[in-house]
């Protein structure tokens, strides 16, 4: 942060600092509880309900195994010491990196690192990133589309409350957050793709570098589908919003000054009903980023969301170690944006 | 607030004056905030349609064995009459669909699909109801000891929230249920996989609740009547529950009646996700699973457990939004 740009105003970089240096070590220790939650479900659920290490490692041997082979691989995935000292294991592999023996050679790998696949002994870091465009195309064009739509059919509802549009479109919204997504889509993958023929087979995916209009193409169903849930939500929003603030006092001193009812609307309306519709935004999608989980299994996209439905299928606790931390942080980094724009905006939320 | 309503605007402008000048009575007397609400929901068509749709949903639930033993097959009776062998479908148009399998059959097993629906509502709706007990149960107990007694204890709490808040929970949700075995606890099979979900979705969904019950609650003891009662010598579990409980109560109920759908939503996902309750019990998410692999030769598997959830989660979201309204009508 620069000290130098508000040297004017003395106290408030340095309450702005502090805010934010405070924020990251709630988050950091956010992130810890969370890994360690995450862990915990993995292995001592299961041990409370009655499974003994052998019996976890079982999960992850070929169908043929002996008991001799699974307690092999017990000890070899370390299932025998005590819980801590395998959530050391997995903190030491995030800040120092690790080594890892498996049979020809030894392999290292280096810090951050979210250790190795229990079933394709891949390490798990570089899968998650290799699928986090997936997933990142998938929830900024669906946000995009649903920020414009929800937003706008909140305003237009909201000036002419009680239209028909007004009534059609709010009925439409409380349809849209009625419905699940994995029955909309297999709806309109039913409709679009199977019967009109009109979109691509969404499960291929092309990168957007290669061939822009593939790219698009294929994911304009799951855009659809996912900005229309989300569409749905913001508009309701944003109409409860601007209803609220169009009756405060200053909306009329506006009027009443002579503004036009577009300055009107657009510069003193909007403006205060946006602050919890972009905090919504943020939150959404940190959440989405994180894995959009439903969308997708549903088109079968390979992102994020399908890796951590998969790996917890399979139980592998590395990589669901790795999906739910990656997760918590779009979440928490989401939070944290949304919050410093607010202090930025708002100087009372410093103080608190 | 977004139910349209018949009425003319000048009603919904006017408020409670007009509803109280539409009661019968003229002898003016005082009425409990619940009465005028009641009054007010009454008078919401949307609203009451929804309740009424909520109510025989609820009954269809509780006697699906005597409606599937009139209407229908038993749910996990098999009837490969009614497939055709060569591409699994079901014989028949739109999915079999006739008086003797109302909603058609399930593709491969030729199951009925109309009592399968209606035992699937059984599952979704046992969920989602004890699933929001837990919830609300946990966010107003929190809840209100966080906003009552301050200080450290709400620091801990209102911390615990956002730790909450900032999981991933479908993720999270999902690797809990896959990680129990099939027996766990003293428990096996539908009992275990109901209260498994029942607690993922309670347990992790309090925090929203929770945070609007403090707010209330961090107003409500500043007002006087708490003073009054305090310096009458009421201790503070009597201020909590005789004075501040049963000012809670109106948001309770709207937010309870708000978090059954989500709910739903929340179970028919992780069953969709295969973590729900096993087959061959049936489930509207788990349906929905298999119908994306042959939707396109029975519509109806697609439809039908799709139109279910919908109906359900709709006819409680116009319930939701009526009660809100009726107790808190500035908020239309």
């Amino acid at each position: 942060m620069g000290g130098r740009v508000h040297k004017a105003r003395p106290p408030w970089p340095r309450s702005v600092f502090t805010y934010i240096l405070r924020r990251l070590i709630a988050a950091v220790m956010l992130l810890f509880v969370v890994s360690i939650a995450t862990f915990a479900i993995f292995f001592l659920v299961p041990r409370l309900a009655g499974m003994s290490a052998d019996d976890l490692a079982s999960r992850y041997v070929g169908k043929a195994a002996n008991a001799e082979i699974i307690h092999d691989t017990a000890i070899r995935l370390g299932f025998n010491d005590p819980i801590i000292v395998q959530y050391g294991r997995f903190v030491k592999g995030i800040f120092v990196g690790v080594e890892r023996n498996y049979g020809p050679g030894v392999e290292h790998c280096p810090a951050p690192c979210l250790g190795y696949s229990y079933v394709t002994q891949n390490p798990v870091l570089p899968d998650l990133l290799n699928r986090l465009p997936i997933t990142l195309s998938l929830a900024l064009g669906a946000a995009v589309v649903w920020l414009v739509f929800g937003v706008a059919t909140g305003v237009v509802s909201a000036l002419r409350r009680g239209s028909f549009f007004d009534r059609l479109s709010m009925g439409v919204a409380l349809a849209g957050v009625s419905l699940p997504i994995f029955f909309t889509g297999i709806v309109s993958l039913a409709i679009f793709r199977d019967q009109l023929g009109l979109v691509g087979d969404v499960a291929d995916w092309v990168p957007f570098t290669e061939d822009p209009l593939t790219w698009a193409n294929n994911l304009i169903l799951p855009w659809v589908t996912l900005a229309f849930l989300y569409a749905a939500g913001y508009a309701r929003l944003t109409r409860a919003g601007m209803l609220e603030t169009m009756s405060e006092d200053y909306i009329r001193t506006a009027r009443a000054k002579g503004l036009p009812e577009r300055v009107v609307v657009l510069k003193h309306g909007l403006r205060a009903t946006l602050t919890p519709v972009l905090t919504m935004f943020g939150l959404d999608l940190g959440l989405l980023l994180g894995g959009a989980v439903l969308t997708e299994s549903t088109f079968s996209l390979p992102g994020i969301g399908k890796y951590a439905v998969d790996a917890i299928g399979n139980n592998d606790l590395p990589q669901v170690m790795g999906v739910t931390l990656l997760a918590a942080t779009f979440i928490i980094v989401a939070n944290l944006i949304v919050d410093m724009l607010y202090a930025v905006v708002d100087p009372r939320v410093r103080l608190s | 607030m977004t139910a349209p309503l018949d009425l003319p605007d000048s009603a919904i402008e006017a408020g409670p004056e007009t509803v109280l000048e539409g009661a019968e009575s003229n002898v003016i007397r005082g009425r409990s905030l619940g009465q005028i609400a009641w009054m007010r929901l009454r008078r919401d068509r949307v609203a009451m349609a929804g309740g009424i749709v909520i109510l025989l949903l609820i009954l269809g639930a509780i006697f699906a064995p005597l409606l599937v033993s009139w209407f229908g097959h038993p749910p996990a009776e098999w009837h490969r009459e009614k497939i055709d062998p060569a591409i699994q479908a079901p014989i028949g148009t739109f999915g079999g669909m006739s008086w003797d399998f109302l909603l058609g059959v399930e593709p491969t097993t030729g199951r009925d699909l109309f009592s399968r629906i209606l035992y699937g509502s059984r599952v979704s709706l046992l969920i989602a109801f004890f699933a929001t007990l837990l919830c609300v149960l946990l966010g107003t107990v929190l809840g209100m000891i966080a906003g009552f007694f301050g200080g450290w204890v709400d620091t801990i709490i209102s911390r615990l929230m956002d730790i909450f808040l900032a999981f991933p929970l479908l993720v999270f949700a999902l690797a809990l249920a896959g990680v129990i075995p099939d027996k766990a606890f003293g428990m096996s099979g539908d009992t275990l996989r109901i209260s498994l979900l029942v607690f993922i979705i309670g347990f992790f969904n309090w925090p929203y609740i929770g945070r609007i019950i403090r707010g209330q609650t961090l107003s409500l003891r500043e007002r006087e009547f708490v003073d009054a009662a305090r310096s009458l010598g009421a201790r503070n579990h009597v201020i909590l529950f005789k004075e501040i409980l049963p000012n809670l109560l109106a948001p309770i109920l709207v937010y309870s009646t708000l978090l059954i759908p989500s709910n739903i939503l929340f179970e028919a996902a992780l069953s969709f996700l295969g973590v729900g309750v096993r087959p061959p019990t049936p489930t509207w998410g788990g349906m929905l699973a298999e119908a994306v692999h042959n939707y396109d030769v029975a519509p109806n598997f697609m439809l039908f457990p799709g139109l279910a959830i919908f109906v359900t989660v709709l006819a409680f979201n116009l319930l939701g939004d009526g009660l809100r309204d009726a107790f808190d009508p500035k908020a239309r």
